[in-house]
């Protein structure tokens, strides 16, 4: 038997992973990440040490079989590291690129504490687009139920959801308002950090398992919810609209051209495809200067996007400092390396006009930070005196969003004080049949955790449709065949209770 | 035979109105049932087009259909005039967005369209004259050309004043003109809905503020997604700022801000200018002589506002 794995013994350094050139990429919208390689992913996979009571299954919010994947991995059987995680995770290529590892998984793998953790997010990555190449989906023979789930958002709780509900036989339907399906993963997250052709991937995935899309449609607005469940026959429905309403700086001169949201540039240029203006209609002009407020994920999405498009320099504005930004590590690093500026400690106060109602520029001031607010982290003050003005043509607001009000407006579903969908602890709304989940619920979150909340409220539709818990879903085909018998059964529970 | 059903998203018919102004039916029976008078619809012509907001100017749940009436004045929305045809598709059409026009129910409304304004105020004074109130309407146009739906609007209107900028049919002067006629022999009008460009719009709720009449305005700024999530729509009402997708496109007229509304009209001008002409270029041998000339002018490219039929104004 081989000898144990200790940190001692393991591979030391983190493998890594090649990357695109910082000033190569950053005039273009190809992957910057490129992925493992076999070698690679096999050196990084000896780096686990099969934990018997592992820490990053717990530091995942759905809970994937880590060691489990990891030692196909090692064991050359890419198919079985593949089905490993598609147990639990229906979306590795994505999850793998997007996940914040190192506050989940990875921040919690013990190897971290004496070495850098295991690449965890990678190998996820390695096997997805394996998975992809390869033409891997794991299409379980569900036996009908007959009831019809109706998705509200084709994000990535949506999807999740949808996963779930069609594998436990459901026949789901996936609304979406605008013209291609995938929500954030679409407009959102640009193609440098998730290219189009891995969400359609999975996409596709979801097809086969028999998810019908349907795109343009406004749900409140062509029908509403409480039609849905009224009119148009479905038993049961999960809203996971996305928050999206962003939020405005309220400070003079925010309306002025070339001020935008960084929703806005973000949808034009990734959904909308203003990069390759004018072949594609949207247009989406960059300014030489570009300021970006904010520090978030979000914001480093809209920097890297504004210096491909185009701009001359592009700063990011954020008034604490790197320790308290909310993006990820990683992303700050790959923005520096690209040649982003970072005002640390930096909030602005006015946009100035150049007379004609365009940018001329940002009137900001300097901070400091002071005692620790509500969120733990320390509460930046203005320093007296410190205004300064920031030359800019274009300034991207990138300070969070609220909710969405379309389906208060249109619902009888119950709303909390802050205007998102009130849930309950198995994301059940007021309105019977109907759960909510992902960032409608809990404001802005990420990918990850709302796939998380696609498959809790799926959990629970599928209680409340009466079909028991798909124990079957963790055994082999062969097993599944046998609880097939079972599965017609939960036919019936549903009609009895009723 | 039975004729074939149509297909969604298939436009049934079409009817021109001037050298620019044109009407589109469009086969989508879930929308068809759903719309309300003052919502829109965002418009996609091919894969490769933009999203374009377009007011709902009609809809017939019996045929299944929302009507579009469309000015030429852009890439898309020449585009749209040259390829759209009966028997073709629009590659996207999303839909119904925004909150439906709410009328207070007065007893006695005022309608006032503004060019292309005209063809989405119709159905509200059409609804207004079903629920049985006495419906004047004021409609307006450059010049008698260009003048459409005046027989549908006397259809649903107890009174209709046509107005002309150039006099050359109806009453000669802009729709305030009208506005201020209809307000001094009624006094009684318990609201007002005005809809066309923005500077006709700011006239409006200015001509009626000194009578304290509540007027509402459909206002129609840039827009990516129609759903409250790019803020590309922002527009400033009461010092606050609305999202027009989600929290209109309907406001008080004397709340809104219509200087701030027209600058940020101008956020793409020289993107569309630059989309056009490429556009005309590569595709002036398909159009017709006229057509062609017309749009190859550099006056042509000038773009106007996409209501800017009547200038409004005084």
């Amino acid at each position: 038997m081989a000898k144990k794995k200790t940190v001692r013994t393991i591979p030391q350094e983190r493998t890594p992973m090649h990357e695109q050139d910082a000033r190569a990429r950053a005039k273009n919208f190809t992957e910057v990440a490129c992925g493992y390689g076999l070698a690679e992913a096999l050196r990084e996979s000896e780096r686990c040490l099969m934990c018997p009571d592992p820490a990053c299954v717990e530091g995942c919010p759905v809970s994937i079989d880590i060691p489990g994947f990891i030692q196909k991995i090692i064991d050359r059987d890419h198919r079985g590291a593949y089905d490993v995680i598609a147990r639990t995770n229906l979306l590795p290529a994505i999850c793998g690129r997007v996940c914040p590892q190192e506050s989940q998984c990875e921040g919690v793998c013990p190897v971290g504490q004496t070495l850098e953790p295991v690449a965890i997010g990678r190998l996820e990555r390695f096997v997805g687009d394996m998975a992809i190449r390869e033409g891997w989906a794991n299409v379980p023979y569900t036996e009908p139920t007959g009831f019809k789930v109706g998705i509200v958002g084709s994000g990535p709780a949506g999807m999740a959801c949808a996963a779930d509900m069609a594998k436990a036989g459901c026949e789901v339907t996936v609304f979406e308002a605008f013209h291609q399906p995938g929500g954030v993963l679409r407009y959102g997250i640009p193609d440098f950090r998730l290219p189009n052709d891995v969400i359609d991937a999975e996409i596709e995935n979801l097809r086969k398992l028999g998810v019908k899309f349907e795109c343009n449609v406004l749900v409140g607005r062509l029908f509403t919810i409480d039609q849905m469940i009224d009119e148009l026959g479905y038993h049961a429905v999960f809203v996971g609209t996305g928050a999206g309403y962003p939020q405005l700086l309220g400070i003079p001169g925010d309306s002025l051209n070339g001020v935008l949201s960084a929703n806005e540039l973000l949808t034009r240029c990734n959904l909308m495809r203003a990069r390759e203006f004018p072949d594609f209609d949207t247009p989406m002009p960059m300014g030489r200067h570009v300021a970006v407020i904010g520090a978030g994920n979000t914001a480093m999405d809209a920097l890297r996007v504004a210096l491909r498009l185009g701009a001359d320099k592009v700063t990011c504005v954020y008034r604490r400092t790197r320790a308290e930004s909310p993006a990820r590590a990683e992303e700050i690093h790959h923005a520096e390396e690209e040649g982003i500026e970072f005002q640390w400690l930096t909030a602005p106060v006015e946009i100035l006009d150049d007379g004609k109602g365009n940018v001329r520029g940002m009137r900001c001031v300097r901070m400091e930070l002071g005692e620790p607010d509500a969120s733990g982290r320390r509460r930046p003050v203005a320093i007296a005196g410190s205004e300064f003005d920031l030359e800019a043509d274009t300034v991207v607001f990138a300070i969070g969003t609220n909710a969405n009000p379309i389906m208060g407006q249109t619902s009888k579903v119950k709303l909390n004080s802050r205007g998102y969908i009130a849930t309950d602890e198995n994301l059940a709304t007021s309105m019977a049949g109907v759960y909510a989940g992902g960032d409608i619920v809990t404001g802005a979150a990420t990918v990850i955790e709302a796939m998380g909340a696609g498959r809790k409220a799926a959990r629970s539709m599928k209680a409340y449709l009466g079909l028991r818990e798909d124990e079957a879903a963790d055994l082999g085909a062969f097993e599944s065949a046998l609880f097939g018998i079972a599965r017609g059964e939960r036919n019936f529970t549903r009609i009895r209770a009723l | 035979m039975p004729e074939a059903q149509p297909q969604q998203l298939e436009i049934v018919a079409r009817e021109d109105y001037s050298d620019v102004t044109f009407l589109l039916e469009v086969y989508h029976p879930l929308m068809a049932r759903a719309a309300r008078p003052g919502q829109f619809v965002i418009v996609m012509l091919h894969e490769h087009g933009e999203r374009i907001p377009l007011t709902i100017a009609d809809f017939d749940g019996e045929r299944s259909t929302v009507t579009l009436v469309i000015q030429a004045v852009g890439k898309t929305t020449r585009e749209m005039q040259q390829v759209c045809r009966p028997g073709t598709r629009l590659h996207a059409l999303a839909g119904p967005m925004g909150v439906p026009s709410h009328l207070t129910g007065a007893r006695k409304m005022l309608f006032v369209g503004g060019g292309l304004g005209v063809a989405p105020v119709y159905p509200q004074a059409r609804a207004a004259k079903q629920a049985g109130a006495y419906v004047i309407g004021v409609i307006g146009f450059r010049t008698s050309e260009l003048i459409f739906w005046e027989e549908k609007f006397r259809s649903c209107c107890d009174e209709l004043v046509l107005c002309t900028d150039d006099g050359s049919a109806g009453v000669h002067g802009p729709v305030t003109a009208g506005i201020r006629a209809v307000l001094a022999g009624h006094p009684d009008v318990g609201e007002v809905v005005a809809i066309g460009p923005p500077v006709m719009m700011k006239a409006c709720a200015e001509a009626t503020r000194p009578h304290k009449v509540k007027t509402t305005v459909s206002l129609n700024p840039i827009m990516v997604d129609g759903t409250g999530m790019c803020g590309g729509c922002r527009v400033k009402v009461n010092g606050r700022v609305k999202f027009a997708c989600v929290d209109g496109p309907d406001f008080d007229g004397h709340e809104v801000d219509f200087d701030d509304l027209m600058l940020r009209l101008k956020r793409y001008t020289a993107e569309e200018r630059r989309a056009t002409e490429r556009w005309s270029e590569t595709c002036r041998m398909q159009l017709p002589p006229a057509a062609s000339q017309r749009i190859s002018t550099p006056a042509a490219l000038e773009l106007p506002d996409p209501f800017d039929e009547v200038i409004g104004g005084g």
